[in-house]
């Protein structure tokens, strides 16, 4: 997959949040989610310039960005596909919705498909147990499913 | 705050026993007062004192659960129980989930022996392992570096190496990295160290309790050459090696073994012995005429010295500005090394090729240093090994050498065997600037000064400060230790807060004689001691019973200037004692 995630419009974007946080306790929360939203991930390159204009060692940017999951370091992919393997779900034959997905998407749990379209995650309970199985593609939710193959092809064929 | 206010005390109990103890004490200073042991694991006096590991838990009367022991104030009234059943237990299944994911190699560890991991299991009672063996599948074992080795399968998230290196070190190149069962402690993106702005300077190593990290073990190569009868091997070691290396044979702290350890070096077989000292005074003289030249010629101020590595990776990673501001002398032992490979071959008439120099230092930096490619001679490195001072004991322990049976012996005495007091001061925070000072001062005096002791420039408060007057100047100096500090000044001095004429600054806090490849002391003999006061005064006794205690005054660095160098400075001098620094990229994107 070949996109520039870091260019010289992103870098100015985050040089301006930055310039609004730096110096304040705490600064680095609110930089890194302005990061992950302007580069749709946070690679080595990012951080890198984050630690020269903070002063953050950069193991503690690191340290932050691969304690939450809401921080990604690899760029994700056009549609984020999450799996909800939360209890409810996880009993309904979640496990199966992911093996389709896995197979029909060509994407690993937790990678990106190589065209760059597709991100496949297994999330934790989204608190939508009423619908469950339940996955969400980007914004767009599909719940109550039957976990059979077709259903999936059904999904994918939308994006 | 101690000190300056009266000292409030409180009253409390520990095991049943009353103590009376400073208001502002943790639990654990006020058992240590009367003679209470709480065990402890990630505490190290400091440097980390932030209570995860729950080994020092305590029972508090009026609190459910049980305190971290390292970090809860004393209090007027405190009831504290330090080994009810409810703590023996507790200490003793957190001992256990530690081990599990612990690696078991203890018979083939570097750190055998003097684990405070498996002295602590000992203590705390652990006969089997409770739980099955969890250590992750995938753990990063780094010895890309020259100086340090990282085995993760060792690790016990302990963080005092991510402490050390962020607080006194400045640098933060380890920390905790990702979450729950899977996180670590690693640096950004997992890097090798020596792809990092690492300094190298071990203070990791010394802070580890376990043998996650330690030095590369560079001995073998060190036995392969003494068994070589082609190749003239010369040992210099480093002044502060003398006030440690003891410890490693069950001396106490602050024990000069000077005698033992030059006996145990000819034992070992090296062809010549000789101490870094002199290369101190040489420094000296080099370093000395640098200054002098850069005051007289409006050259850039204040200069800085350069003897240690770990400092100087920090300027180059970290102050690039300040560059041109480094002396260009090379560190005592590389001049030595040069030394040797010029004037002592020549003079011994033995090819420069077939010289060995083998460094002890107290230092894992040194190490990387070595290796710089500008740091030689005719296309000679100037040192061909740097050992640490833990490896020596290694290499004395493998040559089934008694330690505590050998007679005294003495240096080697010619060409380069002379050292003043100045020299071996160098190993202590505050000893290059007191040796510049007691030559720089005769020379912008135009006369010898009696009065030579510097003591503002002595003991470890962070940044030590003097103002002089020298030739009818006004001179200020500063002294900072640890590159944390280091940072703080250098920051002071870009703000045009404050301005001197000369700064000392030496990498580890406290100087070489706490550097990072000095013997290891547990987290409990810390607490109680101040080691690098103690190694400290085993320089300064020395300093006090030289005859000479100034550089210039080095009979036999005089000789080498007249024989060979010429004069400080000189263009001889500078093709063999001076070098040069580059500013470097913190971490290069491929």
């Amino acid at each position: 997959m070949v996109k520039e995630v870091i260019c010289k419009d992103r870098l100015a974007q985050l040089e301006t949040v930055m310039d609004e946080h730096k110096g304040k306790k705490g600064c680095l929360m609110p930089i890194l989610h302005e990061s992950q939203k302007i580069f749709g991930c946070i690679p080595l390159g990012v951080q890198k310039v984050i630690a020269d204009a903070t002063g953050i060692p950069m193991a503690e940017i690191y340290g932050v960005v691969t304690f939450y999951s809401h921080f990604s370091i690899e760029p994700k992919g056009d549609f984020v596909i999450g799996v909800c393997m939360g209890t409810a779900c996880y009993v309904k034959n979640a496990g199966k919705i992911l093996d389709d997905f896995v197979k029909q998407a060509n994407v690993k749990v937790g990678e990106t498909s190589e065209d760059g379209k597709f991100t496949l995650e297994a999330t934790r309970c989204i608190g939508a147990c009423g619908l469950a199985p339940v996955i969400t593609i980007n914004e767009d939710v599909y719940g109550r499913l039957k976990a059979d193959a077709q259903e999936v092809a059904d999904i994918l064929a939308k994006y | 705050m101690r000190g300056k206010t009266a000292m409030k005390t409180v009253n409390l109990t520990i095991d049943d026993l009353p103590v009376q103890v400073d208001e502002n004490m943790t639990v654990l200073e006020a058992a240590l007062q009367v003679g209470i042991d709480i065990p402890t694991l990630c505490f190290l006096k400091g440097v980390c004192e932030v209570g995860d590991c729950r080994i020092c838990v305590v029972e508090v009367d009026g609190f459910d659960n049980l305190k971290s022991a390292c970090v809860f104030p004393v209090s007027e009234g405190m009831v504290v129980k330090t080994h009810t059943k409810k703590v023996r237990l507790s200490r003793k299944s957190t001992m256990e989930l530690i081990l599990a994911t612990h690696s078991k190699e203890c018979l083939t560890c570097c750190r055998s022996t003097n684990c405070e991991l498996q002295t602590l299991a000992e203590e705390l009672g652990i006969t089997e392992l409770y739980y099955s063996d969890e250590s992750p599948e995938e753990v990063t074992y780094d010895d890309k570096s020259n100086s340090i080795i990282r085995d993760q399968s060792k690790c016990i998230l302990c963080a005092r190496c991510a402490h050390v290196c962020s607080k006194t070190q400045g640098t933060g190149i380890l920390g905790f990295v990702g979450r729950g069962v899977k996180t670590r402690v690693t640096t950004a993106f997992d890097k090798s160290l020596a792809d990092t702005p690492c300094l190298f300077c071990g203070q990791c190593v010394v802070s580890c309790p376990v043998g996650a990290i330690s030095e590369k073990v560079d001995i073998d190569k060190v036995w392969d050459v003494l068994e070589d009868p082609d190749i003239h091997v010369v040992v210099q070691t480093a002044p502060a090696v003398r006030s440690a290396l003891g410890e490693e044979f069950g001396l106490p702290f602050g024990t000069n073994v000077q005698g033992k350890m030059v006996a145990a070096l000819k034992r070992l077989g090296f062809n010549k012995v000789y101490d870094t000292s002199f290369g101190a005074d040489l420094t000296i003289m080099e370093e000395g005429h640098e200054l002098l030249d850069r005051l007289n010629n409006d050259g850039v101020l204040p200069m800085i010295t350069s003897c240690s590595p770990g400092w100087v990776r920090y300027c180059e990673h970290y102050y690039p500005e300040f560059i041109p501001n480094l002396s260009s002398c090379k560190s005592p032992h590389q001049m030595v090394g040069a030394v040797l490979k010029s004037y002592y071959a020549e003079k011994n008439n033995i090819d420069p090729a077939k010289i060995f120099v083998v460094s002890v230092m107290p230092c894992t930096s040194k190490k990387d240093e070595a290796a710089r490619p500008e740091l030689s001679v005719n296309g000679l490195q100037d040192v061909d090994c740097v050992i640490t001072t833990r490896e020596l004991a290694k290499m004395i322990r493998i040559g089934r050498i008694d330690f505590d049976m050998l007679e005294d012996a003495e240096f080697d005495r010619d060409l380069l065997g002379e050292y003043t007091g100045a020299g071996i001061s160098f190993g202590a925070t505050g000893g290059v600037m007191e040796a510049s000072l007691r030559t720089v001062a005769d020379i912008m005096e135009s006369k010898e000064l009696r009065d030579i002791d510097y003591t503002q420039v002595r003991g470890m408060s962070d940044i030590k400060e003097a103002t002089l007057v020298l030739g009818g100047r006004i001179f200020r100096v500063a002294v900072v230790h640890g590159t944390a500090a280091a940072g703080r000044l250098l920051d002071l001095i870009k703000s045009g807060v404050t301005t001197y004429d000369f700064i000392e600054v030496m990498g580890c806090s406290g100087g070489c004689v706490a550097g990072g490849g000095q013997p290891h002391v547990t987290a409990k003999e810390k607490m109680k001691l101040d080691i690098r006061e103690a190694r400290a005064n085993v320089l300064r006794e020395v300093d006090n019973s030289k005859d000479y205690r100034k550089s210039h005054q080095n009979p036999q660095v005089q000789k080498l200037y007249t024989d060979y160098l010429g004069k400080p400075n000189s263009q001889k001098a500078h093709e063999l004692l001076h070098t040069h620094y580059t500013a470097k990229e913190k971490f290069p994107l491929e």
